[in-house]
């Protein structure tokens, strides 16, 4: 396995390329989250890549189906799939649609796209989990935009009312969503303070600190009988400097010189 | 139905460990006596439908099997998506259950006529529908899906036929039961308005026409043949259903013989036409005011007769 560095550049490589090859939007987004999935894939989630089904491992769900992408490279960067797969995506006759799905792709617990659906299946995978005493953990990873969605809120009371400590979200919490801010869409804050109302131990990180989320993630659950809810303070578009903060970026797609130009910044020749 | 369900259910949960259901906070007194049995077999998963059917999908994808429960539209068009992408897509082992078919609960209004569900839920892919009309299948409908992978949607109804099985029957998903015989028309029927299709056939029958009643409990995936046998056997068509006649059971019915090439001598839908059911009043009140009642039903049939009979005497001269 590569260092969790290079995992996250190497996801960000991947989904440049997907998106740019596929014609497909939503680069920002996967930019943004690159670093948490490194983390997710690289070091905190036990998984075994020949045996995607396998009882004991931990689950993660994206539910921002829309960085799809980026789980795809995470997944093959993983072991999963062929990492030659990566170039279907998006393309006629794929497995790879641009909301991560789990038909025909190992690895993949749940298909999503429609935002407002990761928690609450992640709650009931948690439930599952604790009633048959497993020790396996749920990570659902969320975006920002997507706590506008009142079934997340539901997912929230009923996680913290179940006691589910055996479940992590993780909001990338980049402050821009599809066509503007959070903040000038539906504010979010005081974000923390809402979920810790609801009963969950919150923290926040810097989302794009390799080592603090893997700290924050690895010693998760943090107060036992407390969900777990890791913001993870990002910039949308991370990595590329003309797509950083950007609305913009959450629907363009990178092409020719624009590609050559994001992928010299991570340091990588089209 | 709803005792006959929970009945149905509590063996099955007696028998298989992995039987749960979740209820949308709704079935005040009906589960006192299951969840006593069963406490590690039930879940109030509170007011709030799509996360009850998200949380069922996580427990059904890790092993469950889940029945989620409530009234007229909050299990199903509440959280039709959860049911759709969450559920369906992923073949989930989940049974959505709503109780309050059609005008069960008439007289709370049109937030609860639970009357555009089947057209609704049979178009979503890999999910079966079914609709009970007598306490056996009810009953054994649920005995069914407990034991069959896969997402369905079961809708019960305040109302049943007072039909049982005949000597060794079994209960066969997609196929229609007969439960008269008669060569004038065949009345197609799913939910408890079963009842009122079978009364309209004695009704009938008293005055020399003859229908068959076929309980079309299943919805999707439907009796294609049973349809074809009935078109060749009979006059003509009449589907029954307390439900819009857009894309239920009669357009089911329709869709299927038609692509089939079969035409049957006549064909009507019965059900509800016009705007929203916005009249207060019970199951019956209401059934009688939208034409769906036995003596409408019967009307109906001798209209279609009678018509199909004076085209063929006109024809004739």
């Amino acid at each position: 396995m590569p260092s969790l560095a290079e995992l996250a550049r190497r996801i960000r490589i991947h989904a440049l390329r997907m998106t740019s090859l596929g014609g497909s939007s939503h680069i920002g987004s996967a930019l943004s989250c690159a670093d948490i999935l490194a983390v997710l894939y690289g070091r905190v989630l036990r998984l075994d890549p020949g045996r995607p089904r396998w009882a004991d491992r931990d689950r993660f769900i994206l539910s921002k189906g829309h960085a799809g992408a980026a789980v795809y490279a995470a997944l093959a960067e993983s072991g999963f799939f062929p990492v030659e797969k990566l170039r279907t995506h998006y393309q006629d006759g794929s497995d790879l649609s641009g909301h991560v799905s789990h038909n025909g792709i190992p690895g993949v617990e749940l298909s999503t796209g429609s935002l407002g659906h990761g928690l609450g299946v992640g709650a009931g995978m948690a439930l599952g989990a604790k009633w048959d005493r497993q020790s396996h953990r749920v990570f659902v990873l969320l975006s920002d935009g997507e706590c506008d969605e009142g079934s997340n809120w539901e997912a929230i009371l009923f996680a913290a009312h179940h006691r589910l400590d055996n479940l992590i979200a993780v909001v990338d919490y980049n402050r821009i969503q599809s066509l503007d801010t959070v903040e000038n869409t539906l504010a979010l804050e005081p974000f923390a303070d809402k979920w810790r109302s609801f009963g969950w131990a919150v923290e926040e990180a810097n989302g794009h600190d390799l080592d603090s989320l893997s700290d924050r993630l690895a010693a998760a659950p943090w107060q036992p009988g407390r969900p777990s809810c890791l913001l993870a303070h990002t910039t949308k578009g991370k990595g590329v400097s003309f797509m950083e903060h950007s609305v913009l970026w959450h629907y363009r797609t990178a092409r020719d010189q624009e590609l050559v130009r994001a992928l010299a910044e991570l340091g990588e020749e089209a | 139905m709803r005792d006959a369900f929970i009945r149905a259910l509590a063996e099955m949960a007696e028998a298989d460990r992995r039987v749960l259901l979740v209820t949308g906070d709704l079935g005040f007194g009906v589960f006192d006596q299951y969840r006593r049995r069963f406490p590690g077999q039930f879940l109030n998963a509170g007011v709030a439908e799509q996360n009850m059917t998200m949380v069922a999908t996580g427990l059904a994808l890790e092993g469950r099997v889940v029945f989620t429960y409530s009234i007229a539209n909050f299990p199903t068009l509440r959280c039709l998506e959860q049911i759709r992408s969450d559920a369906a897509y992923h073949q989930a082992n989940l049974k959505v259950v709503a109780i309050g078919g059609g005008f069960s609960y008439g007289a709370l209004g049109i937030s609860h006529h639970a009357t555009e569900d089947l057209a609704i839920l049979r178009a979503l892919p890999g999910i079966t529908v079914l609709a009970p009309g007598d306490l056996w299948e009810a009953e054994q409908a649920t005995r069914v899906l407990a034991a069959t992978p896969g997402t369905a949607y079961l809708r019960l109804d305040k109302s049943h036929a007072r039909t049982g099985p005949g000597p060794g029957e079994a209960f066969r998903v997609g196929h229609a039961r007969r439960l008269r015989e008669g060569g004038d028309c065949t009345l197609v029927a799913c939910g408890g308005i079963l009842g009122e299709a079978l009364e309209a056939a004695d009704l009938l029958a008293r005055e020399r026409i003859q229908c068959r009643v076929l309980s079309m409990h299943t919805i999707k995936p439907l009796d294609t043949a049973a349809l074809a046998d009935a078109a060749q056997d009979t006059a003509g068509l009449l589907t029954v259903e307390e439900h819009t006649v857009i894309g239920g059971l009669g357009g089911a019915v329709a869709e299927e013989l038609l692509e089939a090439g079969i035409h049957p001598g006549f064909f009507r839908r019965l059900g509800l036409r016009a705007g929203f059911s916005s009249l207060v009043g019970s199951q019956q009140y209401l059934r009688g005011c939208y034409g769906l009642d036995a003596n409408a039903i019967a009307a109906a049939v001798r209209t279609a007769v009678n018509t199909r009979y004076q085209h063929a005497t006109q024809t004739m001269v």
